[in-house]
């Protein structure tokens, strides 16, 4: 039953913050501080736990490997996203209490999400996440864009949700379960009538983790939330999702992998080819940083798409890598104001280099990175992909993907373009809050030093992808 | 184990650049200290790999000085390791490096710590590539590149430098990822990345040509060959003087040893089957190549052309698969890696004092400028090819390499000779020669070459002359190599007429 303590520790401890928070006054930094640690420690619970193996409550909750390394992910997420917007939020007076508490809450929900071994547990979780997510979006109620972000998200998402509800009850109104296992063995009595729960549960998914054709809300949202919302927006929600997505697809739709292969590929290269085709004509930094955050899902899809325990490995490489070099850029971001005002476009970013030196390098190494040049870690991200995606010698998708970074190249270019070799503007504040400077260096190492110890990471990876089911 | 000389070679510019960053002090000082560093470390370089070139055995079948390390587990180790084809072109890297340094403090005034930081990546990089014997190595060093020299023609280049620096990346960007596909696909069908290991396995036929295509694009984009060439005269346009030298004396250099080391070695077969296909190519680009750049109105478009036409030899001389073929495309390139920094530094110090390009904008720069002029006289007739120089023994091996194969193909390329004789001509006497005017706003009064340029620029010259008439120098050096690898190629196709 310890393999559950984090769930218990987060749920406890939300619930009594949130009543801190309302019976005590000017709690919020308390409250924060409390959080940060509380989740370090969660790392380290789970990090002790790490290769245990076990379902809980009927086969509905399990706690694996995979759901482990997915949680420790999410924690990062959250700790860094925490980190990082500690000064913005001070600086937008967003300091409410309930910010944070709705972080622990959505953090629940993605636990929960992760761990889902049952349609409705799996539901819930989403719920759960969801509706926290709907609420950050719109949290800073004096901006109309925040609103109409949140409402947008709301709207949509809820759609979404229908969808996928729909596709659950059909998949239990064909087997007669909720649970993987009895999904998974009821394949043959079932058979193809369990393809039309896939699609509609695809769809919902899709959505959450905004894969074309389900991305419309994606830029709007990443535009409209307050920076520190839309770094969150940028992780966590979406290793969630994921992993569920990975469960979800090899437990009990195991059997039709010639089914999801195709509908995966053909959203992952949508996602490829627009992401890098739409950002292009990006002039926001959120914006831009929502359409290669698309771009990624869909080499994440591609990888998911091969199926073999080799791309499972990759999958779980590249988003460990993709948080990373989120974490630095929105940390960059971050860094961009004057004066408490925050700036946003991407011609702003003119002259850092000048003003900015260090911001400016890093800025400008996790665009490479992102573009998966070689020898950062992007690179490698990327390289275990396509390398698990010829393995299997579906070479077209290989080709797509790569033509896909190339063509997204030329957008982060820009960005180094106007960094580097742009006219400056005025200074913008010098960066003192450690927190913003902590997390850029982290990320920054890992991205610049990941290829001396490229085995690290990836071990654990293959490790998790073996034992998995 | 012996001592790591090779990955000292390689990672010593970036010590330099660790120095350079952790320098501290008024920006003054930083930046004396930058370059001290930076000049220090590239003569070290340099010596160092004259050192492996003293040591280095000529009649030694494989791969010498060879380091091996475990790097990604199971996939990818780290190995390096050289051999007389690569041998000299690391030597033209580390020779190149100094000089490029040199001319950056001369010429170069913003940002002048970043450049050289810039330069010293770039070095590490290039010599990377020549001495990895894993392909994935191989690769990683190849991209890596991009990075600084995209930010060495975007920051310090010239007006469109914007456009040129983007073209250069995506350009080289998109031909690459052939050749990582094509090095993924060795991997699984092979099991293994290592070059030496690969060298005497055979790859299955009919996947060969697929392969060989993905690195031919790759390849031919970086070489330039001709239809995919059109980046290179932007990127040395704008380029600064420097970026121009290490694009045009080194990075081109990448895949005519690509070309080598993998095509020939990896994809023999296919390597014969699409012989005809690069001879066409390679045509093309001689004769396309030199009439634009008869046409050019800016000298450093010219040579950026003239670079192409070069290139042609060089795969031209591969491609007939015999040892004079190969031999000359080697000595070619390691002959245009001296001639091309020497134009384009002149260029450069014409560009210093008078701050034009253009052709039209110069006459009779001998009157003031005697020195110079030799040295562009003598780089111009060395870019013909005139017997004595360096380039004329690189050409002349692979014209007699490929008449053994296709003497029409031949024919054709021996014509590139005559056009290059008309631009490289037709420049000097525009340029040097007639009466003196200079388009200039102010009177200041134009010197001749200081001392950094002078050392720079004779040194060039010694070479170009020395090689020129001494090739043995070079030759009796790689021939091992060469005739290794030419054997290695016939026996892989045994119906073909290749003689030693």
């Amino acid at each position: 039953m310890n393999l559950l303590i984090p769930e218990f520790a987060l749920i406890i401890s939300s619930l009594g913050l949130l009543m801190l928070g309302v019976f005590k006054k000017n709690s919020q930094k308390l409250i924060n501080n409390f959080i940060l640690v509380l989740l370090v420690i969660l790392i380290g619970i789970i990090g002790v736990n790490y290769k245990d193996n076990q379902n809980f409550f009927n086969n509905t909750y399990s706690v694996d490997l995979l759901s482990n390394f997915m949680k420790i992910t999410v924690l990062i997420a959250v700790i860094f996203t925490n980190l990082i917007s500690s000064q913005y939020l001070r600086n937008q007076s967003l300091t409410r209490f309930e910010y944070s508490i709705l972080i622990l809450f959505s953090v629940v929900g993605m636990f929960t999400m992760i761990s889902a071994n049952n349609l409705i547990i799996f539901y819930l979780g989403l719920e759960l996440q969801s509706l926290c997510l709907y609420i950050l979006a719109s949290i800073n109620t004096t901006s109309v864009k925040s609103s109409e972000a949140g409402l947008k998200y709301f709207v949509l998402g809820s759609l979404s949700s229908g969808l996928l509800l729909y596709g659950c009850s059909l998949v239990y109104g064909f087997t007669g379960s909720t649970d993987y296992y009895v999904i998974a063995n009821s394949f043959l009595t079932s058979g193809d009538a369990l393809k039309f729960g896939l699609v509609f549960i695809l769809c919902g998914i899709a959505f959450k983790i905004s894969a074309v054709p389900f991305h419309m809300w994606a830029p709007d949202v990443y535009e409209g939330s307050p920076t520190s919302v839309t770094t969150f927006f940028a992780m966590a929600p979406k290793i969630a999702a994921l992993a569920a997505l990975i469960r979800f697809l090899h437990i009990p739709y195991a059997n039709f992998y010639a089914d999801w292969k195709a509908i995966i590929i053909v959203i992952s290269i949508a996602s490829m080819i627009l992401s890098a085709v739409a950002a292009i004509g990006q002039n926001n930094i959120k914006r831009l940083m929502a359409f290669s955050s698309i771009g990624h899902i869909g080499f994440i899809l591609a990888g998911l798409a091969v199926g073999t325990k080799q791309s499972l490995s990759s999958v779980l490489v590249y988003v460990f890598i993709y948080v990373l070099m989120n974490i630095g850029t929105f940390a960059c971001i971050m860094c961009l104001h004057r004066k408490g005002a925050y700036f946003e476009k991407i011609s702003d970013l003119s002259g850092l280099s000048k003003n900015h030196p260090v911001v400016a390098f890093s800025l400008s190494m996790l665009m490479f990175s992102l573009a998966g040049i070689p020898p950062l870690a992007g690179f490698f991200a990327k390289f275990y992909i396509i390398s698990s995606i010829i393995e299997q010698k579906i070479y077209y998708l290989a080709v797509i993907g790569l033509i896909s970074a190339v063509i997204s190249a030329f957008y982060y270019l820009r960005v180094i373009k106007v960094i580097y070799f742009d006219q400056p503007v005025d200074n913008y504040d010098s960066v003192e809050n450690i927190g913003i400077k902590f997390s850029l260096a982290v990320a920054i190492i890992f991205i610049l030093f990941y290829f001396i110890q490229p085995s690290l990471l990836s071990n654990i990876a293959d490790n998790v992808a073996l034992n998995f089911k | 184990m012996n001592f790591p000389i090779l990955s000292l070679i390689t990672f010593l510019p970036i010590v330099g650049v660790i120095a350079i960053l952790l320098a501290g002090g008024t920006d003054d000082q930083k930046n004396k200290f930058s370059k001290n560093v930076a000049i220090l470390i590239s003569i070290i370089d340099f010596i160092l790999s004259l050192i492996v070139w003293i040591k280095f055995d000529s009649l030694n079948k494989g791969f010498q000085f060879v380091e091996n390390a475990n790097w990604i587990t199971n996939f990818v180790s780290y190995k390096v390791g050289v051999d007389g084809i690569s041998l000299f072109l690391v030597l033209l890297t580390t020779f190149i490096g100094p000089i490029c340094i040199f001319g950056a403090i001369n010429s170069i005034d913003k940002k002048i710590k970043e450049y050289l930081i810039a330069i010293l990546f770039m070095q590490t990089f290039m010599i990377g590539v020549f001495l990895a014997l894993n392909l994935f190595l191989f690769f990683l060093f190849f991209e890596g590149g991009l990075i600084p020299m995209f930010l060495i023609i975007g920051i310090w280049g010239g007006e469109r430098r914007v456009y040129a620096s983007l073209k250069f990346f995506l350009y080289t960007f998109l031909g690459s990822i052939f050749m990582l596909i094509a090095i993924i696909s060795i991997y699984w069908n092979m099991n293994t990345l290592d070059i030496p290991t690969l060298l005497s396995s055979k790859i299955p036929e009919h996947l060969q040509y697929y392969m060989w295509f993905g690195f031919f694009i790759s390849l031919a984009v970086k070489l330039p060959m001709f239809p995919f060439h059109t980046w290179l005269p932007d990127a040395h346009v704008e380029a600064p003087t420097t970026g121009s030298v290490i694009l045009a004396a080194i990075l081109l250099k990448i895949s005519g040893y690509g070309f080598i080391r993998f095509s020939l070695g990896l994809f023999p077969i296919a390597s014969e089957y699409f012989a005809n296909f690069v001879f066409v190519l390679s045509v093309c680009a001689i004769i396309y190549a030199s009439l634009v750049a008869l046409m050019q109105k800016d000298m450093k478009k010219l040579i950026a052309y003239s670079s192409v036409a070069h290139m042609g030899y060089v795969t031209i001389g591969i491609f007939s698969f015999t040892k004079q073929g190969v031999d000359g495309a080697m000595f070619q390139m390691i002959s245009h890696g001296f001639v091309s920094s020497a134009l384009f530094l002149c260029v450069g110090v014409l560009y210093d004092r008078i701050h034009s390009r253009l052709i039209n904008d110069y006459s009779g720069v001998v009157h003031f400028m005697p020195k110079f002029s030799l040295v562009f006289l003598l780089s111009s007739l060395a870019n013909v090819g005139l017997p004595g120089t360096s380039g004329f023994i690189g050409e002349f091996l692979t014209l007699i390499g490929s008449f053994k194969v296709n003497y029409i193909v031949t024919m054709f390329a021996t014509s590139g000779v005559i056009l290059s004789a008309a631009y490289s001509l037709w420049l000097c006497k525009r340029v040097i020669f007639g009466n003196f005017s200079i388009k200039q706003d102010s009177n200041v009064k134009i010197l001749d070459l200081d001392k950094t340029e002078t050392l720079i620029l004779f040194s060039l010259m010694v070479l170009i002359l020395y090689v020129g008439i001494y090739p043995n120098s070079i030759l009796s050096t790689i021939s091992t190599s060469v005739d290794q690898s030419i054997l290695r190629f016939a026996k892989n196709i045994p119906s073909t007429l290749i003689t030693k």
